[in-house]
Protein backbone atom coordinates (compact mmCIF):
# COMPACT_ATOMS: atom_id res chain seq x y z
CA UNK A 1 0.00 0.00 0.00
CA UNK A 2 2.68 2.29 0.67
CA UNK A 3 5.21 1.85 -2.23
CA UNK A 4 1.89 2.47 -4.42
CA UNK A 5 1.44 5.50 -2.51
CA UNK A 6 4.86 6.94 -2.86
CA UNK A 7 4.71 5.39 -6.85
CA UNK A 8 1.69 7.19 -7.12
CA UNK A 9 2.98 10.66 -5.21
CA UNK A 10 6.28 10.36 -7.48
CA UNK A 11 4.22 10.16 -11.12
CA UNK A 12 2.16 12.95 -9.48
CA UNK A 13 4.62 15.43 -9.53
CA UNK A 14 6.15 14.41 -12.88
CA UNK A 15 3.06 14.95 -14.20
CA UNK A 16 2.79 18.02 -12.87
CA UNK A 17 6.39 19.36 -13.98
CA UNK A 18 5.64 18.39 -17.41
CA UNK A 19 2.74 20.32 -17.40
CA UNK A 20 3.97 23.23 -16.26
CA UNK A 21 7.05 23.19 -18.41
CA UNK A 22 4.49 22.80 -21.70
CA UNK A 23 2.56 25.15 -20.68
CA UNK A 24 5.42 27.78 -20.45
CA UNK A 25 6.95 26.19 -23.52
CA UNK A 26 3.88 26.65 -25.20
CA UNK A 27 3.38 29.98 -24.12
CA UNK A 28 6.73 30.82 -25.38
CA UNK A 29 6.98 29.07 -28.92
CA UNK A 30 3.50 31.39 -29.95
CA UNK A 31 3.97 33.92 -31.73
CA UNK A 32 3.87 37.38 -30.21
CA UNK A 33 5.49 39.14 -27.97
CA UNK A 34 4.28 39.19 -24.56
CA UNK A 35 5.94 43.07 -23.63
CA UNK A 36 4.21 43.88 -26.59
CA UNK A 37 0.82 42.63 -26.07
CA UNK A 38 1.09 44.25 -22.26
CA UNK A 39 1.72 47.40 -23.60
CA UNK A 40 -0.19 47.37 -27.03
CA UNK A 41 1.47 48.34 -30.44
CA UNK A 42 1.60 52.08 -29.82
CA UNK A 43 4.71 51.34 -27.57
CA UNK A 44 8.04 52.45 -28.05
CA UNK A 45 10.89 50.32 -28.60
CA UNK A 46 12.45 51.75 -25.53
CA UNK A 47 9.53 50.99 -22.85
CA UNK A 48 9.24 47.60 -24.87
CA UNK A 49 12.85 46.59 -24.17
CA UNK A 50 11.96 48.50 -20.24
CA UNK A 51 9.45 45.68 -19.83
CA UNK A 52 10.88 42.77 -21.63
CA UNK A 53 14.03 43.12 -18.76
CA UNK A 54 11.44 43.47 -15.93
CA UNK A 55 9.49 40.35 -16.93
CA UNK A 56 12.91 38.89 -17.58
CA UNK A 57 12.20 37.80 -20.92
CA UNK A 58 15.51 38.48 -21.89
CA UNK A 59 16.61 35.86 -20.36
CA UNK A 60 16.83 32.14 -22.15
CA UNK A 61 13.73 29.76 -21.94
CA UNK A 62 14.82 27.59 -19.09
CA UNK A 63 16.11 30.04 -16.81
CA UNK A 64 13.03 31.73 -16.83
CA UNK A 65 11.21 28.68 -16.05
CA UNK A 66 13.17 27.52 -13.53
CA UNK A 67 12.86 30.76 -12.27
CA UNK A 68 9.24 30.42 -12.05
CA UNK A 69 9.23 27.17 -10.12
CA UNK A 70 11.69 28.49 -8.18
CA UNK A 71 9.08 31.10 -7.65
CA UNK A 72 6.13 28.57 -7.30
CA UNK A 73 7.92 26.76 -4.47
CA UNK A 74 8.22 29.89 -3.02
CA UNK A 75 4.40 30.50 -3.04
CA UNK A 76 5.17 33.48 -5.86
CA UNK A 77 3.54 33.02 -8.81
CA UNK A 78 4.39 36.37 -10.46
CA UNK A 79 2.80 39.95 -10.46
CA UNK A 80 -0.64 40.74 -12.33
CA UNK A 81 0.45 43.79 -14.78
CA UNK A 82 -3.51 44.88 -14.51
CA UNK A 83 -4.27 44.66 -10.71
CA UNK A 84 -0.69 45.24 -9.56
CA UNK A 85 -0.95 42.64 -7.09
CA UNK A 86 1.25 38.70 -6.43
CA UNK A 87 -1.09 36.14 -8.98
CA UNK A 88 -1.03 34.04 -6.16
CA UNK A 89 -2.93 36.41 -3.67
CA UNK A 90 -5.71 36.63 -6.75
CA UNK A 91 -6.04 33.22 -7.43
CA UNK A 92 -6.68 32.45 -3.64
CA UNK A 93 -8.90 35.33 -3.58
CA UNK A 94 -10.80 34.15 -6.74
CA UNK A 95 -10.89 30.41 -5.44
CA UNK A 96 -13.06 31.42 -2.65
CA UNK A 97 -15.93 31.79 -5.32
CA UNK A 98 -14.80 29.27 -7.63
CA UNK A 99 -14.31 26.16 -5.06
CA UNK A 100 -17.48 26.64 -3.51
CA UNK A 101 -18.83 26.77 -6.81
CA UNK A 102 -17.33 23.36 -7.65
CA UNK A 103 -18.55 21.67 -4.69
CA UNK A 104 -22.26 22.58 -4.18
CA UNK A 105 -22.35 21.26 -8.10
CA UNK A 106 -20.55 17.98 -7.20
CA UNK A 107 -22.56 17.78 -4.22
CA UNK A 108 -25.62 18.15 -5.99
CA UNK A 109 -24.69 16.70 -9.04
CA UNK A 110 -24.21 13.73 -6.96
CA UNK A 111 -27.19 13.98 -4.67
CA UNK A 112 -29.41 13.74 -7.77
CA UNK A 113 -27.71 11.56 -9.94
CA UNK A 114 -27.34 8.30 -7.09
CA UNK A 115 -31.09 8.37 -5.58
CA UNK A 116 -32.54 8.75 -9.27
CA UNK A 117 -29.71 5.73 -10.62
CA UNK A 118 -30.59 3.50 -7.89
CA UNK A 119 -34.05 3.59 -7.98
CA UNK A 120 -34.12 3.40 -12.03
CA UNK A 121 -31.62 0.23 -11.51
CA UNK A 122 -34.18 -1.02 -8.62
CA UNK A 123 -37.39 -0.64 -11.28
CA UNK A 124 -35.60 -0.97 -14.69
CA UNK A 125 -36.75 -1.43 -17.21
CA UNK A 126 -39.99 0.56 -15.64
CA UNK A 127 -41.63 3.32 -16.64
CA UNK A 128 -39.41 5.42 -13.85
CA UNK A 129 -36.01 3.93 -15.80
CA UNK A 130 -37.24 5.05 -18.55
CA UNK A 131 -38.44 8.75 -18.14
CA UNK A 132 -34.74 8.75 -16.04
CA UNK A 133 -33.02 7.69 -18.81
CA UNK A 134 -34.56 9.90 -21.09
CA UNK A 135 -34.05 13.36 -18.78
CA UNK A 136 -31.20 11.93 -18.24
CA UNK A 137 -29.16 11.50 -21.54
CA UNK A 138 -31.31 14.63 -23.15
CA UNK A 139 -29.52 17.12 -20.03
CA UNK A 140 -26.23 15.80 -21.27
CA UNK A 141 -26.97 17.41 -24.42
CA UNK A 142 -27.84 20.66 -22.30
CA UNK A 143 -25.03 23.36 -22.13
CA UNK A 144 -24.31 24.17 -18.92
CA UNK A 145 -23.69 27.86 -19.66
CA UNK A 146 -27.31 27.81 -21.25
CA UNK A 147 -29.22 26.42 -17.81
CA UNK A 148 -27.56 29.09 -16.55
CA UNK A 149 -29.37 31.91 -18.58
CA UNK A 150 -32.67 30.04 -18.58
CA UNK A 151 -32.67 29.75 -14.84
CA UNK A 152 -32.22 33.57 -14.81
CA UNK A 153 -34.79 34.32 -17.08
CA UNK A 154 -37.35 31.98 -14.93
CA UNK A 155 -36.17 32.79 -11.41
CA UNK A 156 -34.43 36.14 -11.95
CA UNK A 157 -36.46 37.80 -14.42
CA UNK A 158 -40.15 36.56 -14.31
CA UNK A 159 -40.24 34.79 -10.34
CA UNK A 160 -37.84 37.82 -9.07
CA UNK A 161 -36.52 34.84 -6.13
CA UNK A 162 -32.80 35.67 -7.16
CA UNK A 163 -30.25 37.68 -8.09
CA UNK A 164 -29.83 37.27 -11.57
CA UNK A 165 -25.58 37.63 -10.88
CA UNK A 166 -22.89 39.11 -8.98
CA UNK A 167 -21.73 37.83 -6.13
CA UNK A 168 -22.16 39.63 -2.48
CA UNK A 169 -18.56 38.35 -1.37
CA UNK A 170 -18.68 36.31 1.96
CA UNK A 171 -18.90 39.45 4.03
CA UNK A 172 -22.21 39.59 3.31
CA UNK A 173 -23.01 36.76 5.16
CA UNK A 174 -23.05 32.48 4.53
CA UNK A 175 -26.71 33.10 3.49
CA UNK A 176 -26.14 35.63 0.89
CA UNK A 177 -23.12 34.29 -0.39
CA UNK A 178 -25.09 30.60 -0.73
CA UNK A 179 -27.86 32.02 -2.52
CA UNK A 180 -25.46 33.78 -4.73
CA UNK A 181 -23.68 30.82 -5.89
CA UNK A 182 -27.56 28.56 -5.98
CA UNK A 183 -28.34 28.88 -9.73
CA UNK A 184 -24.57 28.63 -11.04
CA UNK A 185 -24.51 25.19 -9.27
CA UNK A 186 -27.64 24.25 -10.57
CA UNK A 187 -26.57 25.03 -14.18
CA UNK A 188 -23.08 23.32 -13.27
CA UNK A 189 -24.36 20.23 -11.61
CA UNK A 190 -27.80 19.30 -14.52
CA UNK A 191 -25.22 18.07 -17.15
CA UNK A 192 -23.35 16.22 -14.79
CA UNK A 193 -26.14 14.68 -12.88
CA UNK A 194 -27.30 13.16 -16.30
CA UNK A 195 -24.16 11.47 -17.11
CA UNK A 196 -23.74 10.41 -13.62
CA UNK A 197 -27.40 9.39 -12.97
CA UNK A 198 -26.46 6.89 -16.28
CA UNK A 199 -23.20 5.56 -14.57
CA UNK A 200 -25.10 5.12 -11.32
CA UNK A 201 -27.68 3.05 -12.80
CA UNK A 202 -25.64 0.96 -15.00
CA UNK A 203 -23.03 0.14 -11.37
CA UNK A 204 -26.17 -0.74 -9.56
CA UNK A 205 -27.24 -3.20 -12.07
CA UNK A 206 -23.72 -4.96 -12.63
CA UNK A 207 -23.59 -5.03 -8.85
CA UNK A 208 -27.27 -6.54 -7.67
CA UNK A 209 -26.47 -9.63 -9.16
CA UNK A 210 -23.31 -10.15 -7.46
CA UNK A 211 -23.11 -12.95 -4.69
CA UNK A 212 -22.73 -11.22 -1.74
CA UNK A 213 -25.76 -8.83 -2.58
CA UNK A 214 -27.64 -12.02 -3.22
CA UNK A 215 -25.99 -13.30 0.20
CA UNK A 216 -27.41 -10.38 2.18
CA UNK A 217 -31.02 -10.58 0.96
CA UNK A 218 -30.89 -14.72 1.41
CA UNK A 219 -30.09 -13.51 5.11
CA UNK A 220 -32.99 -11.97 5.26
CA UNK A 221 -32.23 -8.27 4.26
CA UNK A 222 -34.83 -6.35 2.61
CA UNK A 223 -34.62 -5.53 -1.07
CA UNK A 224 -33.87 -1.80 0.03
CA UNK A 225 -31.46 -2.43 2.58
CA UNK A 226 -29.51 -5.01 0.71
CA UNK A 227 -29.35 -2.42 -2.14
CA UNK A 228 -28.49 0.70 -0.30
CA UNK A 229 -26.26 -0.98 2.53
CA UNK A 230 -24.46 -3.28 -0.01
CA UNK A 231 -25.11 -2.84 -3.78
CA UNK A 232 -24.83 1.40 -3.66
CA UNK A 233 -21.77 1.33 -1.87
CA UNK A 234 -20.06 -0.99 -4.33
CA UNK A 235 -21.87 0.96 -7.05
CA UNK A 236 -19.98 4.36 -6.39
CA UNK A 237 -16.70 3.43 -7.51
CA UNK A 238 -17.54 4.04 -11.24
CA UNK A 239 -20.00 7.23 -9.94
CA UNK A 240 -16.12 8.55 -8.24
CA UNK A 241 -14.48 7.77 -11.14
CA UNK A 242 -16.78 9.49 -13.59
CA UNK A 243 -16.18 12.63 -11.65
CA UNK A 244 -12.67 12.68 -11.78
CA UNK A 245 -13.24 12.07 -15.32
CA UNK A 246 -15.73 15.03 -15.81
CA UNK A 247 -13.52 17.19 -13.77
CA UNK A 248 -11.89 18.81 -17.08
CA UNK A 249 -15.81 19.66 -18.34
CA UNK A 250 -16.40 20.94 -14.86
CA UNK A 251 -13.62 23.52 -14.85
CA UNK A 252 -14.30 24.38 -18.37
CA UNK A 253 -18.52 24.58 -17.44
CA UNK A 254 -17.16 26.66 -14.41
CA UNK A 255 -15.33 29.28 -16.70
CA UNK A 256 -18.58 29.71 -18.76
CA UNK A 257 -21.32 30.31 -15.62
CA UNK A 258 -19.07 32.31 -13.66
CA UNK A 259 -19.10 34.98 -17.18
CA UNK A 260 -22.58 34.33 -17.07
CA UNK A 261 -23.47 35.09 -13.72
CA UNK A 262 -20.75 37.33 -13.50
CA UNK A 263 -19.19 35.71 -10.61
CA UNK A 264 -15.39 37.28 -9.62
CA UNK A 265 -14.39 33.42 -10.04
CA UNK A 266 -11.44 31.97 -11.28
CA UNK A 267 -12.80 31.61 -14.45
CA UNK A 268 -14.16 35.00 -14.56
CA UNK A 269 -10.39 35.82 -13.75
CA UNK A 270 -9.32 33.42 -16.71
CA UNK A 271 -11.52 35.43 -19.27
CA UNK A 272 -10.35 39.20 -17.60
CA UNK A 273 -6.74 38.33 -17.82
CA UNK A 274 -7.34 37.43 -21.24
CA UNK A 275 -9.43 40.93 -22.43
CA UNK A 276 -6.71 42.77 -20.50
CA UNK A 277 -3.65 40.91 -21.85
CA UNK A 278 -2.46 39.70 -18.24
CA UNK A 279 -0.50 36.81 -19.72
CA UNK A 280 1.25 36.06 -16.42
CA UNK A 281 -2.23 35.67 -14.52
CA UNK A 282 -3.63 33.56 -17.74
CA UNK A 283 -0.56 31.25 -17.69
CA UNK A 284 -1.18 30.89 -13.82
CA UNK A 285 -4.65 29.89 -14.06
CA UNK A 286 -4.43 27.61 -16.89
CA UNK A 287 -1.43 25.95 -14.89
CA UNK A 288 -3.69 25.96 -11.66
CA UNK A 289 -6.79 24.76 -13.52
CA UNK A 290 -4.73 21.97 -15.09
CA UNK A 291 -3.03 21.14 -12.32
CA UNK A 292 -6.07 20.88 -10.34
CA UNK A 293 -7.42 18.73 -12.76
CA UNK A 294 -4.46 16.11 -12.64
CA UNK A 295 -4.49 16.05 -8.76
CA UNK A 296 -8.47 15.62 -8.44
CA UNK A 297 -7.51 12.16 -10.50
CA UNK A 298 -5.12 11.20 -8.44
CA UNK A 299 -7.03 11.86 -5.42
CA UNK A 300 -9.90 10.31 -7.37
CA UNK A 301 -7.39 6.86 -7.95
CA UNK A 302 -6.34 7.12 -4.42
CA UNK A 303 -10.36 6.72 -3.73
CA UNK A 304 -10.68 3.77 -5.31
CA UNK A 305 -8.40 1.89 -2.96
CA UNK A 306 -9.94 3.20 -0.16
CA UNK A 307 -13.71 2.19 -1.97
CA UNK A 308 -12.47 -0.92 -3.06
CA UNK A 309 -9.80 -2.91 -1.46
CA UNK A 310 -9.78 -5.77 -4.10
CA UNK A 311 -8.13 -2.89 -6.35
CA UNK A 312 -5.31 -2.52 -3.70
CA UNK A 313 -4.11 -5.93 -4.94
CA UNK A 314 -1.92 -6.57 -8.28
CA UNK A 315 -2.00 -2.62 -8.56
CA UNK A 316 1.00 -1.40 -10.66
CA UNK B 1 -33.67 -0.20 -43.86
CA UNK B 2 -35.73 -2.48 -41.75
CA UNK B 3 -32.80 -2.76 -39.23
CA UNK B 4 -33.28 1.64 -39.21
CA UNK B 5 -36.81 1.13 -37.79
CA UNK B 6 -35.97 -1.42 -35.67
CA UNK B 7 -33.51 1.36 -34.06
CA UNK B 8 -35.61 4.05 -33.16
CA UNK B 9 -32.32 5.74 -31.45
CA UNK B 10 -30.50 5.21 -34.34
CA UNK B 11 -33.30 6.25 -36.51
CA UNK B 12 -33.91 9.39 -34.62
CA UNK B 13 -30.23 10.12 -34.52
CA UNK B 14 -29.88 10.19 -38.44
CA UNK B 15 -33.02 12.24 -38.59
CA UNK B 16 -31.89 14.99 -36.71
CA UNK B 17 -28.28 14.87 -37.80
CA UNK B 18 -29.51 14.83 -41.53
CA UNK B 19 -31.32 17.84 -40.60
CA UNK B 20 -28.96 19.87 -39.03
CA UNK B 21 -26.47 19.19 -42.18
CA UNK B 22 -29.35 19.98 -44.62
CA UNK B 23 -30.45 23.82 -42.99
CA UNK B 24 -26.48 24.14 -42.57
CA UNK B 25 -25.91 23.34 -46.56
CA UNK B 26 -29.04 25.54 -47.11
CA UNK B 27 -27.74 28.12 -45.26
CA UNK B 28 -24.98 28.89 -47.85
CA UNK B 29 -27.37 29.06 -50.46
CA UNK B 30 -30.33 30.43 -49.24
CA UNK B 31 -31.92 32.21 -45.83
CA UNK B 32 -35.37 33.65 -45.30
CA UNK B 33 -33.67 37.50 -45.20
CA UNK B 34 -29.80 37.96 -45.18
CA UNK B 35 -28.41 36.86 -41.47
CA UNK B 36 -26.81 39.89 -40.49
CA UNK B 37 -28.84 42.88 -42.14
CA UNK B 38 -30.46 45.24 -39.63
CA UNK B 39 -33.52 46.62 -39.41
CA UNK B 40 -34.21 48.54 -36.25
CA UNK B 41 -37.22 49.25 -36.93
CA UNK B 42 -38.56 45.97 -36.32
CA UNK B 43 -36.00 45.32 -33.30
CA UNK B 44 -36.72 42.80 -30.57
CA UNK B 45 -39.72 41.50 -32.81
CA UNK B 46 -41.40 38.60 -30.88
CA UNK B 47 -41.25 35.25 -32.96
CA UNK B 48 -44.14 35.25 -35.74
CA UNK B 49 -44.46 38.89 -35.64
CA UNK B 50 -41.53 39.32 -37.69
CA UNK B 51 -39.92 36.02 -39.72
CA UNK B 52 -40.28 32.78 -37.92
CA UNK B 53 -38.54 33.18 -34.85
CA UNK B 54 -38.18 37.20 -34.08
CA UNK B 55 -35.69 39.91 -34.40
CA UNK B 56 -32.28 40.83 -32.41
CA UNK B 57 -31.74 44.29 -31.06
CA UNK B 58 -30.33 44.89 -34.22
CA UNK B 59 -33.60 43.94 -36.37
CA UNK B 60 -31.55 40.83 -37.87
CA UNK B 61 -33.95 37.78 -38.53
CA UNK B 62 -33.09 35.13 -35.82
CA UNK B 63 -34.38 32.09 -37.87
CA UNK B 64 -31.77 32.99 -40.83
CA UNK B 65 -28.73 33.57 -37.89
CA UNK B 66 -29.47 30.30 -36.90
CA UNK B 67 -29.31 28.65 -39.93
CA UNK B 68 -25.89 30.33 -40.74
CA UNK B 69 -24.79 29.18 -36.99
CA UNK B 70 -25.84 25.96 -37.71
CA UNK B 71 -22.93 25.84 -40.66
CA UNK B 72 -20.37 28.00 -38.66
CA UNK B 73 -20.81 25.42 -35.68
CA UNK B 74 -21.10 22.65 -37.78
CA UNK B 75 -18.08 23.33 -40.05
CA UNK B 76 -16.05 24.30 -37.02
CA UNK B 77 -16.83 21.53 -35.20
CA UNK B 78 -16.41 18.69 -38.16
CA UNK B 79 -12.71 20.19 -38.90
CA UNK B 80 -11.75 20.73 -35.33
CA UNK B 81 -13.02 16.36 -35.04
CA UNK B 82 -11.10 15.84 -38.15
CA UNK B 83 -7.78 16.77 -37.55
CA UNK B 84 -8.34 15.33 -34.02
CA UNK B 85 -9.25 11.91 -34.82
CA UNK B 86 -6.91 11.98 -37.48
CA UNK B 87 -3.40 12.74 -35.10
CA UNK B 88 -5.22 10.40 -32.43
CA UNK B 89 -6.24 7.69 -34.83
CA UNK B 90 -2.27 7.87 -35.94
CA UNK B 91 -0.73 8.46 -32.30
CA UNK B 92 -3.10 5.04 -31.44
CA UNK B 93 -1.87 2.71 -34.16
CA UNK B 94 1.78 4.01 -33.99
CA UNK B 95 1.71 3.20 -30.38
CA UNK B 96 -0.09 0.03 -30.52
CA UNK B 97 2.75 -0.76 -33.14
CA UNK B 98 5.54 -0.39 -30.97
CA UNK B 99 4.30 -0.34 -27.23
CA UNK B 100 6.71 -0.66 -24.30
CA UNK B 101 8.40 3.10 -23.34
CA UNK B 102 6.96 4.85 -26.08
CA UNK B 103 3.50 4.05 -24.99
CA UNK B 104 4.29 5.12 -21.33
CA UNK B 105 5.33 8.61 -22.84
CA UNK B 106 2.56 9.37 -25.29
CA UNK B 107 -0.50 7.98 -22.83
CA UNK B 108 1.19 10.41 -20.06
CA UNK B 109 1.47 13.23 -22.40
CA UNK B 110 -2.67 12.31 -23.47
CA UNK B 111 -3.23 12.83 -19.48
CA UNK B 112 -1.24 15.84 -19.64
CA UNK B 113 -3.34 17.80 -22.41
CA UNK B 114 -6.52 16.13 -20.98
CA UNK B 115 -5.72 18.03 -17.72
CA UNK B 116 -6.22 21.76 -20.25
CA UNK B 117 -10.09 22.39 -21.13
CA UNK B 118 -10.27 23.00 -24.39
CA UNK B 119 -11.79 26.68 -23.65
CA UNK B 120 -8.55 27.50 -21.64
CA UNK B 121 -6.11 26.40 -24.18
CA UNK B 122 -8.31 28.49 -26.36
CA UNK B 123 -7.64 31.54 -24.36
CA UNK B 124 -3.90 30.73 -24.59
CA UNK B 125 -3.82 30.73 -28.03
CA UNK B 126 -6.70 34.03 -28.10
CA UNK B 127 -4.07 36.41 -26.63
CA UNK B 128 -1.69 35.29 -28.91
CA UNK B 129 -2.65 34.24 -32.47
CA UNK B 130 -5.89 36.54 -31.82
CA UNK B 131 -9.37 34.42 -31.47
CA UNK B 132 -11.21 33.03 -34.53
CA UNK B 133 -12.36 29.68 -36.12
CA UNK B 134 -8.67 29.22 -35.87
CA UNK B 135 -8.19 29.48 -33.04
CA UNK B 136 -11.24 27.86 -32.05
CA UNK B 137 -10.61 24.40 -34.54
CA UNK B 138 -6.87 24.11 -32.50
CA UNK B 139 -8.16 24.14 -28.89
CA UNK B 140 -10.29 21.28 -29.61
CA UNK B 141 -8.97 19.26 -31.96
CA UNK B 142 -5.96 19.37 -29.58
CA UNK B 143 -8.27 18.11 -26.92
CA UNK B 144 -9.43 15.24 -29.14
CA UNK B 145 -6.28 14.00 -30.03
CA UNK B 146 -5.87 12.43 -26.54
CA UNK B 147 -9.65 11.36 -26.84
CA UNK B 148 -8.68 8.88 -30.04
CA UNK B 149 -5.47 7.89 -28.93
CA UNK B 150 -6.53 6.57 -26.35
CA UNK B 151 -9.51 5.01 -28.39
CA UNK B 152 -7.26 3.63 -31.47
CA UNK B 153 -4.33 2.36 -28.40
CA UNK B 154 -6.56 0.08 -26.60
CA UNK B 155 -9.22 -1.15 -29.71
CA UNK B 156 -5.60 -1.44 -32.02
CA UNK B 157 -4.18 -3.76 -28.83
CA UNK B 158 -6.71 -5.78 -28.69
CA UNK B 159 -6.46 -6.79 -32.21
CA UNK B 160 -3.26 -7.27 -32.07
CA UNK B 161 -3.37 -10.53 -29.65
CA UNK B 162 -5.61 -12.19 -32.10
CA UNK B 163 -4.59 -15.49 -34.13
CA UNK B 164 -4.49 -13.74 -37.61
CA UNK B 165 -2.28 -11.19 -36.76
CA UNK B 166 -0.06 -13.45 -34.86
CA UNK B 167 -0.40 -15.04 -38.32
CA UNK B 168 0.60 -12.46 -40.27
CA UNK B 169 3.61 -11.45 -38.05
CA UNK B 170 4.58 -14.79 -38.78
CA UNK B 171 4.60 -14.82 -42.05
CA UNK B 172 6.88 -11.58 -41.88
CA UNK B 173 4.44 -9.04 -43.00
CA UNK B 174 5.59 -5.84 -41.66
CA UNK B 175 3.95 -3.95 -38.81
CA UNK B 176 2.80 -0.78 -40.63
CA UNK B 177 1.48 -3.11 -43.43
CA UNK B 178 -0.63 -5.44 -40.42
CA UNK B 179 -1.75 -2.17 -39.09
CA UNK B 180 -3.12 -1.18 -42.30
CA UNK B 181 -4.39 -4.19 -43.63
CA UNK B 182 -5.57 -5.78 -39.89
CA UNK B 183 -5.78 -3.47 -37.25
CA UNK B 184 -7.19 -0.60 -38.81
CA UNK B 185 -9.95 -2.12 -40.71
CA UNK B 186 -10.76 -3.70 -37.56
CA UNK B 187 -11.27 -1.06 -35.36
CA UNK B 188 -12.60 1.67 -37.95
CA UNK B 189 -16.11 1.04 -36.64
CA UNK B 190 -15.46 2.15 -33.07
CA UNK B 191 -13.66 5.28 -34.72
CA UNK B 192 -16.47 6.29 -36.47
CA UNK B 193 -18.80 6.11 -33.30
CA UNK B 194 -16.53 8.22 -31.27
CA UNK B 195 -16.12 10.55 -34.54
CA UNK B 196 -20.06 11.06 -34.23
CA UNK B 197 -20.25 11.32 -30.21
CA UNK B 198 -17.42 13.73 -29.98
CA UNK B 199 -19.01 16.22 -32.93
CA UNK B 200 -22.06 16.81 -30.15
CA UNK B 201 -19.17 17.69 -28.46
CA UNK B 202 -17.42 19.50 -30.53
CA UNK B 203 -20.28 21.99 -30.64
CA UNK B 204 -21.01 22.24 -27.36
CA UNK B 205 -17.20 23.94 -26.95
CA UNK B 206 -17.83 26.01 -30.13
CA UNK B 207 -20.73 27.29 -28.67
CA UNK B 208 -19.23 27.26 -25.42
CA UNK B 209 -15.51 29.20 -27.03
CA UNK B 210 -17.73 31.49 -28.46
CA UNK B 211 -20.21 32.47 -25.87
CA UNK B 212 -16.79 33.94 -24.74
CA UNK B 213 -16.00 35.53 -27.65
CA UNK B 214 -13.33 33.53 -28.73
CA UNK B 215 -15.05 31.70 -31.69
CA UNK B 216 -15.70 33.39 -34.98
CA UNK B 217 -15.88 37.12 -34.98
CA UNK B 218 -18.52 39.00 -35.79
CA UNK B 219 -21.12 39.65 -37.90
CA UNK B 220 -20.60 35.72 -38.64
CA UNK B 221 -24.00 34.80 -36.77
CA UNK B 222 -23.04 31.55 -33.95
CA UNK B 223 -25.28 29.82 -31.61
CA UNK B 224 -22.44 30.87 -28.54
CA UNK B 225 -22.18 34.49 -29.29
CA UNK B 226 -26.20 34.71 -29.88
CA UNK B 227 -26.67 33.52 -26.52
CA UNK B 228 -23.48 36.25 -25.15
CA UNK B 229 -25.56 38.55 -27.19
CA UNK B 230 -29.14 37.68 -25.86
CA UNK B 231 -27.79 38.06 -22.11
CA UNK B 232 -28.41 42.13 -22.43
CA UNK B 233 -32.13 41.27 -23.06
CA UNK B 234 -33.27 38.90 -21.30
CA UNK B 235 -36.35 40.50 -19.67
CA UNK B 236 -37.33 42.28 -23.03
CA UNK B 237 -36.58 39.38 -25.29
CA UNK B 238 -36.25 35.71 -23.53
CA UNK B 239 -36.86 34.07 -27.18
CA UNK B 240 -33.52 35.48 -28.02
CA UNK B 241 -31.73 32.86 -25.21
CA UNK B 242 -34.25 29.98 -26.10
CA UNK B 243 -33.47 29.22 -29.95
CA UNK B 244 -29.88 29.35 -30.03
CA UNK B 245 -29.54 27.13 -26.74
CA UNK B 246 -32.16 24.82 -28.43
CA UNK B 247 -30.03 24.48 -31.51
CA UNK B 248 -26.92 23.62 -29.61
CA UNK B 249 -29.02 21.25 -27.52
CA UNK B 250 -31.16 19.69 -30.56
CA UNK B 251 -27.72 19.54 -32.36
CA UNK B 252 -25.77 17.37 -29.95
CA UNK B 253 -28.75 15.31 -29.00
CA UNK B 254 -28.90 13.92 -32.51
CA UNK B 255 -25.14 13.22 -33.11
CA UNK B 256 -25.56 11.56 -29.04
CA UNK B 257 -28.28 9.37 -30.57
CA UNK B 258 -26.61 8.61 -33.50
CA UNK B 259 -23.42 7.45 -31.91
CA UNK B 260 -25.05 5.44 -29.97
CA UNK B 261 -27.61 4.27 -32.38
CA UNK B 262 -24.38 3.53 -34.89
CA UNK B 263 -22.59 1.67 -31.44
CA UNK B 264 -25.39 -0.76 -31.09
CA UNK B 265 -25.73 -0.62 -35.01
CA UNK B 266 -22.11 -1.69 -35.97
CA UNK B 267 -20.05 -2.86 -32.57
CA UNK B 268 -22.78 -4.50 -30.45
CA UNK B 269 -20.18 -5.96 -27.91
CA UNK B 270 -19.54 -2.84 -26.80
CA UNK B 271 -23.09 -1.60 -25.86
CA UNK B 272 -23.01 -0.79 -22.29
Amino acid sequence: MISILIRRILSLIVTLLVVSLLIFVVMDLLPGDPAAIVLGTSASPETLAALRTQMGLDQPLPVRYLAWLWGVFQGDLGQSYTYGVPVAGLIAERLTVTLPLALMAVLMSVGIAVPLGVQAAKKHNGMFDAVVGAVSYVSIAVPAFWVGLLSIILFSTLLGWMPAGGFPGWDAGLLAGLQALLLPAIALALPQAGVLTRVARAAVLDVMNEDYVRTARAKGLGEGAALWRHAVPNALVPVVTMIGMQFTFLIAGAVLVENVFNLPGLGRLAYQSLAQRDIVVMQDVVLFFSALVIVVNFLVDLLYLVIDPRLRVGVR
Amino acid sequence: MRQLLRRPILLAGLVVTLFLFLVALLSLVWTPYPPSKMNIVHKLKPPFEFGLLGTDQFGRDVASALMVGAWNSLSTALLAVAIGATIGTAVGTVVAMRRGWVEQIVMRGCDIIFAVPPILSAMMLGAFIGSGRFTAVIAIATFMVPVFARLTLAAARQIWTRDYVAAAVGMGRSKLKITFVHILPNISNQIIVQVTIQLGLAILTEAGLSYLGLGMPPPNPTWGRMLADSQTFLGQAPWLALMPGLAIAIAVLGLNMLGDGLRDLLDPRSTP
